[in-house]
């Protein structure tokens, strides 16, 4: 039980008359993979916006580390280190890659207006500090070059690795992926594979992820859950569930 | 106690007669809001520019020509119609369709810009201070009730302002729903990409809503000149942010919300004004309109919106 | 040339009708009668005007699409590097009104309350994001409260000052924290409805605020609490010029006021330029530009966005103090949307979020009709069509400011 960091039970989402998630259970453990497939409108990024306080879930409980999360708004949820991406990326596309990762920082670093306003000393050290921690995640994702460059400026795939570092500098527990490979090449997806093992090795971070992709879901994670028209049919390993009949009828000629 | 029923009754007719005026100004609003997604902050100036057509066209004819009353109120009514459906077109040609794609504020702040130009167009022309408009109707109907003979006064003119209006929402709704441009409009309302995709000309319906709307607010504005007897150039601020309260309150983008809407408030402020105090009766609808955005911003028909994220 | 026609046809006749109405036949008072006073000449020309417009409309619009893309946007408002330029300004500045007229200096005090104001909206504004159309009620809170300090307790404006503002502050926390996360045309109209509120609040409410009429004999600043007067209001104080031995001329105060404003707009603008660097200016341009990413990194959007709004209401409740010591009463009536517009058009012609293009634009919106009296009809009708022609041209604003970005050091 200690080592389940993140619980849903029974979330269901309804939209007027549309329930577009009906009754989810799952757990993702302290340092897994976690994946969520499924066809397209089986409810993945409405699992993701309940989780993670964006919509609030018609019924059900999302706790994380046995703390009750599931009606908390979404700025909370992120303080609980549970942080996410976007489908179509959701970067700061004026304010330079350096800033979006100083923004990230907000809550870490000296924000009151005092010590600002007069350039203490403290408050100097803390916007070094956190110039240095963005300068160390840009060498980590190779964007040093770019720093001072306006987010929206960058490459398509540098925009995804800089929305990742945004979430990995502010400590998160669970990371969360919301399609991190569309839209990349076959060398943009084996280097993602390979930043997300990264990740969790050498940072302790969970992922839960919603992709499409099947090689990168099943090379990355541990266990899958597929969803299908809101509700789950089944959860397991990449081997169970690839060779689940449920699951290859759901996606009927996808793969 | 006997007092009581005869004060409700015509504080309810009054009520009445105002909401009346508020719905139509209030339609334009939510007509708008709901095809362009916009506040017509210089909607107000459109219902001002109506009561002035009006009382232009008054006193072209002139009261004493013997014509039916009647006659001379629907001239003023389609005149007033005529140049203030000209006057919403041209204000979305010039000051909303070259900001449709900007950001919020940009549209906002043209918006706002028209409306401080069509109060000074309007001083300009016709003088900044108030003009009377010259009594039509006198006289009334009135009951008797009670014992003390208090009795209840219902003015032709506030009763004409309600016929008038019923009429009208009538005949609008019946248009809405089975007209060509009708359908067009709701589809354009509903989903506005869509409806180009299909060959609509959102366009023309954008135009015509403008159009629309305009027309009601000079009927608006044509039978509170008459009623009231007089107007100046600087009436269409108030009653525009009124009439949008009425629109928010019934639930932006739905018109049958807005008639609601113009109903409730008109009745809220009548009876603020006698039970409270009159000073205070537009501090009752702003205050409605800031409570109204908090608690329920989708309004009483509205439906609550879920940010897609 | 031809497929022009029927559209300049069109126009013509369209603003025939528009014009009709207003210009062409205009209402006059003959005693107790209104008759019509025909101006059809008016309409004619007007139409053909608008008939020749049409035509040469290409033509026309080519210096406006230049305008599009032409002025420059400035450099970064002065960082480091040019702080020799500003030092000069000040100085000139500081110097400047003991060699001019009175009315001009007075007219550049003017000009400073409203550098003041829209540097404060700026920070709500172009900053933040936030519209805000109800600026005017924490000017009228300042303003007031520095009248009703005075009446009641006698108090001075440098002791006022302080409490003026954080009235102000405190109203803008009190109206902004139930209504910053309505979404953006909507804050717009319910920070009018309070704006409107607050003004009609201050008429009604005879018994504190003396309603429409209003406080007056408000006191102007001290010189550290020596009067500048021809005479001490007390006896046996001294005034500022007995305790120098100066002669007292009216023109001294005038310039003292000056003095006082551009220390107050330099103080605004130090702030506000620090501001934009700290990290709440960064949270307010990342809110402005995505609040949800902001909100899925653990940022709070509504303490940010208060933070803007009640340090914007907070100068602006400063300005409200100066402007009722330097009129020396307050009513209701210097508080109207109008005020709220002028201070807005302020900021987005300079160009929101750009300081320097701010000031130039506050200079701009109140030395002109100043020096144009003799146009003082027609002054908000050309406000009201500028506003219009800038969000259709160029709603950048005239001198955009290039963001200033914090630069990693290598």
């Amino acid at each position: 039980m200690s080592s389940t960091l993140l619980k849903v039970s029974g979330l269901s989402m309804r939209f007027g008359g549309l329930l577009a998630v009906d009754g989810i259970d799952f757990e993702v453990a302290k340092d897994e993979v976690f994946a969520i497939i499924g066809p397209n409108g089986a409810g993945k990024t409405t699992v993701f916006n309940c989780v993670g306080g964006f919509y609030k879930p018609s019924s059900g409980v999302v706790e994380m580390d046995g703390q009750r999360i599931s009606g908390l708004p979404s700025h909370m949820v992120a303080r609980h280190g549970l942080v996410r991406t976007f489908q179509n990326v959701r970067l700061f596309k004026q304010l330079t890659v350096l800033e979006n990762l100083l923004v990230a920082q907000h809550t870490q670093v000296e924000n009151r207006l005092l010590p600002g306003l007069l350039k203490l000393p403290g408050y100097r050290r803390s916007e070094e500090q956190a110039q240095e921690r963005a300068a160390q995640w840009l060498d980590f994702m190779g964007l040093r070059e770019y720093a001072n460059r306006e987010a929206g400026n960058l490459a398509y795939g540098h925009q995804r690795r800089l929305e990742i570092a945004r979430c990995m500098i502010t400590k998160p527990r669970l990371l969360m992926l919301d399609e991190p490979a569309a839209g990349l090449n076959p060398q943009e997806k084996r280097d993602l594979q390979g930043l997300i093992d990264r990740l969790r090795r050498e940072f302790g971070v969970a992922v839960l992820l919603i992709e499409h992709d099947m090689s990168l879901i099943m090379g990355i994670s541990d266990r899958i859950l597929v969803m299908e028209h809101g509700r789950a049919i089944t959860t397991g390993s990449p081997e169970q569930v690839r060779s689940d009949e449920r699951v290859i009828k759901a996606y009927l000629g996808e793969e | 106690m006997s007092d009581l029923i005869p004060q409700l009754t015509q504080q309810i007719f009054n009520g009445l007669s105002l909401g009346a005026i508020y719905a139509l100004i209030a339609i334009g609003y939510t007509m708008v809001y709901g095809i362009i997604g916009m506040i017509n902050f210089a909607h107000g100036e459109i219902y001002m520019i109506g009561a002035y057509v009006g009382l232009v066209t008054l006193t072209a004819i002139g009261t004493q020509t013997g014509l039916p009353l009647p006659l001379m109120v629907a001239a003023m009514l389609v005149v007033a119609m005529a140049v203030t459906g000209a006057y919403g077109y041209t204000l979305e040609r010039v000051a909303y369709r070259p900001v449709r794609g900007s950001p919020r504020l940009v549209a906002l702040i043209s918006a706002i810009g028209m409306s401080i130009f069509l109060q000074n167009w309007m001083a300009l022309g016709q003088g900044a201070r108030d003009m009377a408009v010259p009594a039509l109707f006198s006289g009334g109907i009135n009951f008797d009730m009670g014992a003390d003979g208090f009795g209840v006064t219902m003015p032709y003119s506030r009763i004409m302002i309600i016929v008038v209006t019923v009429v009208l929402m009538i005949g609008l709704t019946l248009f809405i729903k089975y007209s060509r441009m009708g359908r067009a409009s709701r589809a354009c309302s509903q989903d506005m990409h869509m409806a180009n995709l299909l060959g609509i000309d959102t366009n023309k319906v954008i135009s015509f809503t403008f159009v629309l709307g305009a027309m009601l607010a000079a009927v608006g504005g044509v039978l509170i000149a008459i009623t009231i007897g007089k107007l100046n150039p600087f009436i269409g601020f108030i009653v525009g942010i009124k009439a949008f309260t009425a629109a928010v309150l019934g639930g932006i983008g739905s018109i049958p919300g807005a008639m609601l809407g113009g109903v409730l408030l008109g009745l809220a402020e009548t009876f603020a004004a006698a039970y409270i105090s009159s000073q205070y009766k537009d501090i009752v609808a702003f205050s409605l309109l800031v409570l109204i955005l908090l608690f329920r911003p989708t309004g009483l028909l509205g439906k609550p919106e879920v940010e897609k994220v | 040339m031809s497929k022009h026609l029927k559209p300049a046809i069109i126009a013509a006749i369209l603003a025939g009708v528009l014009i009709m109405p207003v210009f062409g036949l205009q209402l006059v008072r003959q005693g107790a009668r209104t008759l019509l006073e025909p101006n059809l000449v008016m309409v004619l020309i007007a139409m053909a005007v608008v008939f020749v417009g049409q035509l040469c409309r290409d033509w026309l619009l080519l210096p406006f699409k230049a305008m599009r893309r032409g002025l420059p946007t400035l450099p970064a408002a002065p960082t480091g590097g040019n702080k020799l330029l500003i030092v000069l300004l000040v100085a000139a500045a500081v110097i400047w009104p003991f060699f001019s007229g009175r009315s001009s200096v007075d007219i550049a005090t003017l000009v400073l309350i409203y550098v003041m104001l829209a540097l404060g909206l700026n920070i709500v504004v172009g900053f933040a994001g936030l519209l805000d159309l109800g600026f005017v009620g924490f000017y009228a809170v300042g303003a007031y409260t520095y009248a009703l300090l005075y009446q009641w307790a006698g108090f001075g404006f440098w002791e006022a000052l302080p409490i003026a503002g954080a009235m102000a502050a405190l109203f803008g926390f009190l109206l902004g924290f139930p209504v910053l996360r309505l979404r953006g045309d909507y804050l717009a109209i319910v920070t009018l409805g309070f704006g409107e509120i607050i003004r009609l609040l201050l008429i009604n409410l005879n018994q504190y605020t003396n309603g429409p009429d209003g406080i007056s004999g408000i006191p102007k600043p001290t010189v550290f609490g020596m009067e500048m007067q021809r005479r001490a209001s007390e006896p046996g104080g001294q005034t500022f010029h007995e305790i120098m031995g100066w002669t007292f001329q009216n023109h001294h105060m005038v310039i003292y006021l000056y003095l006082m404003a551009l220390v107050l707009a330099l103080i605004t603008l130090f702030v506000s330029t620090r501001l934009i660097r700290m990290p709440v200016g960064r949270a307010w341009e990342a809110l402005r530009e995505d609040e949800i990413a902001c909100r899925s990194l653990g940022l709070n959007p509504t303490r940010i966005k208060l933070s803007a709004f009640t340090l914007g209401a907070m100068f602006a409740g400063f300005g409200g103090a100066f402007f009722a010591a330097r009129q020396g009463l307050v009513n209701p009536e210097s508080f109207t949307f109008i005020e709220s517009a002028l201070i807005l058009a302020i900021v987005v012609l300079g160009g929101m979020g750009s300081q320097v293009g701010v000031i130039l634009a506050a200079i701009l919106l109140t030395v002109v009709p100043e020096l144009a009296r003799e146009f003082a009809e027609y002054r908000m009708l050309i406000f009201g069509l500028v506003m219009v022609l800038m969000m259709v041209w160029r709603p950048q604003g005239l001198l955009p400011m290039k963001r200033p970005h914090v630069e990693l050091k290598k």
